[in-house]
């Protein structure tokens, strides 16, 4: 894990790897687990910049299979967040 | 049908006839038009912090109602439970909760209209997203934010689950998330503006055997909740506060539907035999395994087609082998010895991993769907194929793979079975070694090469519903387009004909699946068609039993030839409607119903 900078939160990037991308129901998984952190949490891809915690705007990324996303976390548990996001998301959303 | 003379003219309402009956009771209307809203600049700073409250108060209102309708959901349509979670997401997803409250106090307007300023903003978003079926989203954003304004301007929201008299449900259209809020048990009729012979209303009411008539394009505007209505659902009349001489006479008619309906059902132990001897198979289908009683009550020859999606829907993980073969297994003994036609898994990739199933509105039919995305989650489809040959162990089971469009697909999923089966004979498991293997036909380009479909398999299934869509190039989900849905344009009867010949040729059976096979107003056609078996809801099963014992096979040559001749589905239309009137009684036994 790269860590940019500890004030400004730490960032990783990560592919969508399962074949739906990131459509309706990965996307509520995301909110669900990013709503556990206190964090301010955000996915970016090319260049948009969205909250993790919002389902509607995770779902205007437009994230088909393959797009390369950047996690980011701020705040005192972005450490704990972008790890288990991460896991979520390497797992594919637990989808075989 | 002609009105008799002592019934007003201006309380008449004439539709498309889409469930047969007559019934006589309560309307209720269930209002899904959008509520009137006032917009207000907030002088006194003061009130922002009121708007916010009451913007607030009704987002809690709204989660508990959602919550109650989801508690409420009946077991048997929990599968569509998961709408009611997304939408909980999206009432506190940022887009609509935060961006209101920022536009009350930054822009310092009441609370519906940020509301509403922020679903267009919402909407302009989504508006340019390039796929379909994320872009389509929004319908779940409006339906809950609609419900949110109904609660800020003090409407109480629709709640069909409150109805608690027997009552005739007016509406404009339902959609299938309406309907799963519907007191089945408490609807007697329907009535819709929109609909026609295919639309979700009609179907359902069908398979419930409720009276309907769809098509009425102003009845919500002309019936009141409370007013008395008539619904002919045979005849596609509507009379609404009926007078008392009115009342007798369709309280008549009632009685003698219901005497023939259930004379008819009686008889339906009886083979499906023309009068002159030709013989063919009526089968039902059905989607899971609770409905195989009424399967077995309404005398089918067995289950022409399970659709086996049901199992799948709404859960996190595809169910195990052991739960798909014992359900296979359940519903083949209880149908035994008559046969059981499995298909495989008829999804779309999207649809199967999405416990949230928002995929009804976007436009599945050229996507991953069906055999294909079989042959790409290749376990999955392992998984069921070993629970069919399991199960077929029963004696009676026969599978279908659907969606077939070329030599390819069907090779590559026979190749997957006989590594199946060969598996399970390594394992010493027990299978039934002969059982038939078949494909539906539904994509025009399984139509053109039938001839060499039909040397790979035993048996054709064609699925009309998925065949008239593709060859018409038309959704019948569209408004727009769905008055195009003709099951008897020339070139779908072209293409039924020269199906069964294929399959004829090569020695298999030809069976069809489809609404159409179903429609008594085709029967005397699919007979002179030489189809070998139709299969269909289980209630139609015993009419459309009767109507071929009613026919020759004869006959219905000549009809085909006829009907072959038309030019246009109108004039193909008028043609069975003609038969059925003057050679059939009208159906069911329209004329036989005393007047």
């Amino acid at each position: 894990m790269k860590v940019k900078n500890k004030e400004r939160g730490i960032d990783k990037e990560l592919v969508i790897r399962n074949s739906l991308g990131l459509h309706a129901r990965a996307a509520a998984r995301i909110v669900e687990l990013a709503s556990q952190y206190e964090s301010f949490i955000s996915l970016e891809k090319d260049g948009n910049v969205v909250d993790a915690k919002s389902v509607l705007s995770l779902l205007t990324l437009e994230c088909p299979m393959g797009s390369k996303v950047l996690l980011r976390a701020e705040g005192e548990d972005s450490c704990a967040a972008v790890e288990a996001l991460t896991d979520l998301i390497t797992n594919n959303f637990g989808e075989s | 049908m002609k009105i008799p003379e002592f019934i007003d003219k201006d309380s008449v309402l004439t539709g498309v006839a889409a469930s047969p009956g007559v019934v006589i009771g309560k309307a209720y209307i269930v209002d899904r038009s959008k509520v009137d809203i006032v917009y207000q600049y907030l002088i006194d700073e003061s009130f922002i912090g009121q708007e916010i409250d009451r913007f607030e108060e009704a987002g809690r209102q709204t989660e508990t109602q959602l919550k109650e309708i989801k508690a409420d959901m009946p077991r048997e349509l929990s599968e569509h439970a998961y709408i009611l979670d997304a939408h909980l997401l999206i009432l506190k997803d940022s887009m609509v909760h935060q961006a209101t409250i920022d536009l009350i106090r930054r822009e310092r307007i009441n609370a519906e209209w940020a509301l509403k300023k922020a679903v267009d903003q919402a909407k302009e978003i989504f508006a340019r997203i390039k796929d379909d079926y994320i872009r389509s989203r929004i319908n779940d954003v409006e339906n809950v934010t609609d419900r949110i304004m109904r609660n800020l301007v003090g409407h109480t929201p629709e709640r069909l689950t409150e109805i608690k008299e027997r009552v005739i449900i007016v509406a404009h259209d339902l959609s299938p998330a309406d309907t799963t809020q519907l007191p089945l048990d408490r609807v007697m009729g329907f009535i819709n503006d929109m609909g026609s012979k295919t639309s979700h209303t009609t179907i359902m009411a069908q398979a419930l055997e409720i009276a309907a008539v769809v098509g009425l394009e102003n009845c919500t505007r002309r019936v009141k909740t409370g007013d008395l209505l008539v619904v002919d659902g045979t005849a596609g009349h509507v009379i609404i506060n009926p007078n008392e001489k009115t009342i007798e006479y369709y309280y008549g008619r009632q009685q003698s539907y219901e005497s023939l309906r259930a004379e008819i059902v009686r008889s339906a132990y009886l083979p499906a035999e023309t009068l002159d001897g030709y013989r063919l198979e009526v089968k039902a289908n059905i989607e899971m395994f609770e409905e195989v009683p009424s399967v077995n009550d309404h005398g089918s020859d067995g289950i022409g087609l399970y659709r086996t999606e049901f199992l799948y829907l709404s859960r996190r993980h595809p169910p195990t082998e052991q739960e798909l073969f014992e359900d296979y297994r359940d519903v083949a003994r209880l149908i035994h010895p008559r046969p059981l036609t499995i298909r495989t898994l008829d999804l779309g990739g999207d649809k199967f991993a999405s416990s949230l199933e928002w995929a009804e509105e976007m436009n599945p039919a050229l996507g991953l769907r069906a055999i294909r995305f079989c042959l790409k989650e290749q376990g999955i489809f392992r998984d069921q194929l070993r629970a069919i040959l399991r199960a077929s162990s029963v004696g009676n089971v026969k599978v279908m793979f659907p969606m077939i469009s070329g030599l390819e697909e069907l090779k590559a999923a026979k190749n997957v079975l006989n590594e199946v089966r060969q598996d399970l004979t390594a394992e010493g498991v027990e299978y039934d070694r002969q059982m038939e293997v078949g494909i539906m036909i539904e994509v025009p380009s399984a139509v053109v090469i039938a001839d060499m479909l039909a040397r790979e398999v035993d048996f054709f299934s064609i699925g009309t519903n998925d065949l008239i869509q593709y060859s018409l190039a038309i959704d019948r989900g569209n408004e727009q387009v769905a008055y195009m849905y003709e099951p008897l344009h020339p070139a779908v009867l072209r293409m039924i004909q020269s199906v069964v010949q294929a399959g004829h040729s090569a020695n298999i059976k030809v069976t069809m699946c489809g609404e159409m096979a179903g429609d008594p107003l085709c029967a005397p056609i699919l007979l002179g068609l030489k189809l070998d078996e139709l299969s269909m809801p289980s209630a139609n099963v015993p009419y459309i039993k009767r109507l071929i014992r009613m026919a020759t096979f004869k006959e219905c040559q000549e009809y085909l030839k006829k009907i072959l001749l038309c030019q246009t589905s109108e004039e193909a239309n008028a043609y069975v409607n003609e038969i059925i009137l003057t050679r059939f009684n009208g159906f069911p036994g329209e004329k036989e119903i005393k007047t």
